[in-house]
């Protein structure tokens, strides 16, 4: 079980968490309550290259998809497979359901604390 | 109900075929191993198999369908009479030109009046359907531009109110797509038109009516904005059943079209198809169609052609039903068309709209909007809740949640042929359902109840999916 | 004029007067004046259904029809069993709209599903959608299954039908694809062209084979597979489906998408269409593979249901990004398809191909005791290719005799068919003709 407090957070909803020099990508609570039932993912191929600011990847529910947006620069060096197959992971744990794993971190978006992420999304809400 | 192989019994079966009358000899290449497991059952059977299925189907002939966007006008039989005559659905697609007088004939004559009617100068039958026509008029686009070594054009311009199929048609034809925004009034934003026309524009996309059923009061402003910018102008036919008649995408700066001959003009859905999406062009852009036709006697195809983007000529049998319906309606039927359509879509709109706010409380076209936007928030009803409601009243739904602009839509178009009783027998079932909504909100949202099915899990299907039958008797995980 | 339009003008007007408006111009009155069409459409006036009927019947009496077809070349004359038409032409089906709202839709979506099992199994492949358009079309979308950002050239044989390469060409000038065309030697594919321009190009995508091919001849798919993959390619077949009733399955041979023209099931020549396109693929190739896909569920109540499944790889939600501005299926052709296929039974299929298979061998005999040479020396289904010193005039003198001949193709050479409607009386004939003019 992984503290929703420990990583930070995009504007665009995805959570970052850092593990030595690299780091690690999925999307927050909030991301998976409002987008609904996911039934399916669409992720990059290992040593891929991401760009800040660009879809790494996308989020599929029954009517909609929605892109994933990459908060680093970097390679990925590992992707999680698992989701693939049960993508009712990320309903259930988001902060377990990581979607790749990143290194070569060259740039990085400026993130939020859980704190000002919790503000950021009551913001938008209302 | 039964799937069709859970009927099958290994040894029944139908005799179709005769005892070969020469000697048996098959290819000495490998065979497969095991026989296909196709159903083995009787006429009787299967007959009442698909009977079966067939009740469990629901078209414009079992009641009102007033499917925004679809035009599920009257499928007339004489066209289905004329699209069974041997004389057409025995004829070879290769045989030679001098033999197939009767198809020409009925080509021409349709392409003549199809021109006619839309202010075009020709037209190619190849499209099997409207997103497939759509693809091919992006094409002619393309190459057009390209002939002229103008290929820094790389943009289509398409509204935000857009059938999907526009962006996925300027995609699949190499463009990158430009949204351009739509105002307060449902129609396109000028000003964010302006902005985004340029050099690098090949192309706007528009329907008009659009997918909100409004009219476009700037639509010459707009064609002649684009034209300047040296792009051109791309007609989504799929709203044409609005203005038949009465406005010719031709004379309003529309330089290439499709249309959906199973929409405006009659021709059945078939639960999905076949369609028929003719494409048509102003003569500049002529040069540049697909596929073959005969000209004097001859196969002919167009000097720069494009290609072709099916095998033959198009749907050929569809194309012959329109044909039958328009010489029915006629030059004097065909403008009534539109009338009634509209005035139909217009009365219910006006017996509606206390209830149900539409999107946009203006005159519309042959459709119209209604936003259940504040009803989900306040009694926590959806259109989706609504739509499945009307299920219980005999009535097929609106289309839902289209067009993207507006939230929690409904989109209603009643068509030219249904009835005023027809027309106050939804109205009152949607009064019914507004009832409803106040009175037991949850009664709404567990709708329908006298279906034979209940609502289905979509999520479980998309998630794990079981695409065909399996034999082994185990469900797949 | 005739008309379909229930309410009487005065309904009409009463309507109008009811929401508010004068007349018919008053409700057009927002449409610019500048924009309103004000002439009158230059075509003849409507007419009575009964005159109607006349002028139609009038062109399809002007077409010549042959009741002896030798001619394929993508468009087959099979027998087509009563029940085709009679059960598809049902109104429930003939007269509905695409299954979206599945709780009234359950016998289309179930349809559909079992029309996906029987490609399955006609195919030995996984996968199956609900049907494209035609073969042709079915071919171009297969291709561009195939691309990804490291593979994006088409390579198809010569052997492929002309018009489905065309349509390749096409589709592919839209999405700015390379095609390159391996050529044929002997009349199939080219095996040595074949390998060494796959395995010099890193971006070959996929290789389009036709089986059996347009010259009828059924090529070694196996040898050809591995190749394909060898070369880390993807292999399409694009299947004649009465033939797989007996070839070995393109699931066997390893294939990993499917095309074809499903025409032969049951859905009659007219003059080119509406046809059928086939397409089917590996699980490997699920989340690619494009149009319409039906899949099964349970309801609330935990009863088997049907719905239209994986949507959001599709154009209504996918917009630009989707793989294929797809929204459609020649439904009521598939169904058409499976009633066939269900008529006629795994038996009866076998039956079907070894009647088009032998009747086909033997016009071959017939037509060269009677001089016409075989082009190729290979193993066919019921296409094959003859020489012949001149076509033109051979097929004038079948025409007479009101026998639709093979199709002429370059260099005086004629592809023939024969199906299982060709009787040996029409063969002996159409081989004494050729005795006649040559």
């Amino acid at each position: 079980m992984i503290d929703p407090k420990e990583p930070k957070y995009s504007k665009s909803h995805e959570w970052v968490r850092y593990d030595g020099d690299d780091v690690v990508i999925g999307i927050s609570d909030y991301a998976q309550e409002s987008l609904g039932d996911l039934v399916f993912v669409n992720l990059p191929e290992v040593d891929d290259e991401l760009t800040v600011g660009e879809a790494l990847g996308d989020v599929e529910s029954v009517k909609a998809v929605s892109d994933i947006i990459s908060p680093v620069s970097g390679k990925v060096t590992e992707i999680n497979e698992a989701l693939l197959d049960s993508p009712e992971m990320i309903n259930e744990d988001p902060y377990d359901a990581w979607f790749v794993k990143v290194t070569d971190v060259q740039e990085t978006e400026d993130l939020l604390s859980a704190d000002e992420y919790d503000e950021f999304v009551k913001e938008e809400e209302a | 109900m039964k799937l069709i192989f859970e009927r099958s019994v290994p040894g029944r079966g139908q005799d179709i075929f005769p005892e070969c009358d020469v000697d048996i000899r098959l290819p000495e290449t490998p065979l497969r191993e095991e026989a296909p497991k196709l159903p083995e059952i009787s006429e009787n059977e299967m007959g009442r198999h698909y009977t079966q299925l067939a009740k469990e189907a629901r078209g414009v002939n079992d009641g009102f369908y007033p499917l925004g966007s679809c035009t599920m006008k009257h499928n007339p039989r004489i066209n289905e009479a004329m699209a069974s005559l041997p004389g057409f659905t025995n004829v070879h697609p290769l045989q030679p030109a001098d033999t197939v007088k009767g198809c020409t004939e009925a080509i021409d004559t349709l392409r003549n009046i199809l021109c006619e009617i839309t202010g075009m100068d020709d037209m190619t039958f190849q499209p099997a359907a409207g997103a497939h026509g759509e693809f091919t008029g992006l094409l002619l686009i393309k190459a057009y531009h390209k002939s002229r070594g103008d290929e820094g054009r790389t943009e289509i311009i398409v509204p935000d109110s857009a059938h999907g199929t526009n962006p996925a048609s300027a995609a699949m034809a190499g463009y990158k797509v430009v949204e351009i925004k739509s105002n307060d009034h449902g129609t396109i934003d000028m000003d964010d038109l302006k902005a985004h026309l340029g050099p690098q524009t090949a192309g706007l996309m528009l329907t008009n009516p659009n997918t909100v059923g409004l009219f476009d009061e700037n639509i010459m402003e707009i064609t002649r904005l684009v034209h300047e910018a040296g792009g051109l102008c791309y007609y989504d036919g799929a709203n044409l059943n609005a203005v038949i008649g009465m406005v010719r995408p031709g004379d309003i700066g529309f330089d290439v079209i499709h249309l959906n001959l199973h929409k405006t003009f009659s021709t059945p859905h078939g639960g999905g198809g076949p369609g028929s999406g003719p494409c048509g062009c102003k003569d500049f852009l002529a040069k540049f169609l697909p596929g073959k036709r005969v000209i004097d006697g001859e196969y002919t195809q167009a000097p720069e052609s494009i290609g072709c983007v099916t095998g033959f000529y198009g749907n050929f049998l569809v194309m012959v039903r329109a044909l039958t319906y328009l010489l029915f309606n006629g030059s004097d039927g065909v403008p009534e068309l539109a009338k009634n359509a509209v005035l139909n879509a217009n009365y219910m709109q006006e017996k509606l709209k206390d209830l149900y706010p539409v999107a946009y409380d203006t005159t519309c076209m042959h459709e119209f909007v209604m936003s259940l936007e504040s009803i989900h928030k306040e009694k926590n009803v959806s259109a989706l809740d609504v739509a499945k409601a009307l299920l219980d009243f005999g009535i097929h739904p609106p289309t839902m949640y289209f067009p993207l602009i507006v939230d929690e839509a409904l989109m209603v178009e009643p068509t030219e042929t249904e009835s005023r009783e027809v027309l106050d027998n939804a109205i009152a079932a949607f009064r019914a359902i507004y009832k409803k909504i106040i009175e037991s909100p949850e009664s709404v949202a567990a709708s329908p109840v006298t279906t034979p099915i209940k609502r289905l899990d979509e999520v479980g299907a998309a998630r794990h999916p079981i695409l065909k039958y399996d034999f082994s008797g185990e469900k797949a995980e | 004029m005739g008309t379909y339009i229930p309410n009487t003008k005065e309904e009409q007007l009463k309507m109008l007067h009811e929401i508010g408006y004068k007349d018919f111009d008053d409700l057009f009155k927002h449409i610019p004046e500048e924009a309103r069409f004000k002439g009158t459409l230059n075509f003849p006036k409507g007419k009575s259904e009964c005159e109607v009927s006349a002028i139609v019947s009038g062109m399809a009496d002007d077409n010549k029809v042959f009741h002896k077809i030798f001619r394929g070349a993508g468009a087959y004359n099979h027998y087509v069993p009563a029940t085709v038409n009679a059960i598809a032409n049902k109104e429930e089906f003939l007269t509905a709209y695409t299954p979206y709202q599945a709780e009234i839709s359950q016998g289309i979506l179930q349809s559909i599903f079992e029309y996906q099992t029987m490609i399955c199994e006609l195919t030995g492949m996984d996968i199956s959608n609900a049907s494209l358009y035609d073969g042709a079309s079915a071919a171009a979308e297969a291709c561009a299954m195939t691309h990804d950002r490291k593979h994006s050239t088409i390579y198809i044989s010569h052997a492929v039908d002309h018009r489905v390469r065309e349509v390749v060409d096409t589709y592919s000038f839209g999405r700015n694809t390379k095609v390159v065309v391996v050529p044929e030697v002997d009349g199939e594919t080219d095996l040595k062209a074949l390998k060494e321009m796959l395995e010099g190009d890193p971006s070959a995508a996929c290789f389009l084979m036709q089986y059996p091919n347009f010259n009828g001849i059924v090529e070694d798919a196996d040898q050809i597979a591995s190749i394909v993959h060898g070369a880390g390619a993807q292999l399409i077949m694009s299947v004649n489906p009465i033939a797989l009733g007996l070839l070995k399955t393109p699931g066997e041979i390893g294939a990993d998408i499917v095309c074809g023209e499903g025409q032969p099931l049951g859905l009659g020549l007219g003059y080119g269409g509406p046809y059928l396109g086939i397409l089917a693929c590996t699980k490997k190739n699920m989340r690619k593979i494009i149009g319409r896909l039906v899949g099964e569920t349970t309801d609330s109540q935990g009863e088997r249901g049907f719905v239209l499944t994986l949507q959001a790889r599709e154009q209504h939600i996918r917009r630009d990004k989707a793989s294929s501005n797809v929204c459609s299926n020649q439904a009521q052709c598939a169904l058409k398809a499976s009633i066939y296929l269900a008529t006629v039974g795994p038996n009866g299929l076998k039956q079907a191909a070894t009647l088009c298979t032998s009747k086909a061998h033997y016009l071959a005999e017939q037509l060269e005791k009677a001089g016409l040479k075989l082009t190729y020396d290979k193993e066919f289904f019921h296409e094959f290719v003859t020489d012949c010193p001149d076509s033109g005039k051979l097929l004038a003198a079948l025409e007479e005799k009101g026998i639709l001949g093979g199709l002429p193709l370059e260099d005086g050479r004629i592809l023939w068919c024969a199906t299982e409607l060709c009787t040996k009386e029409d063969m002996d004939e159409v081989a004494a003709t050729v005795k006649e003019v040559f």
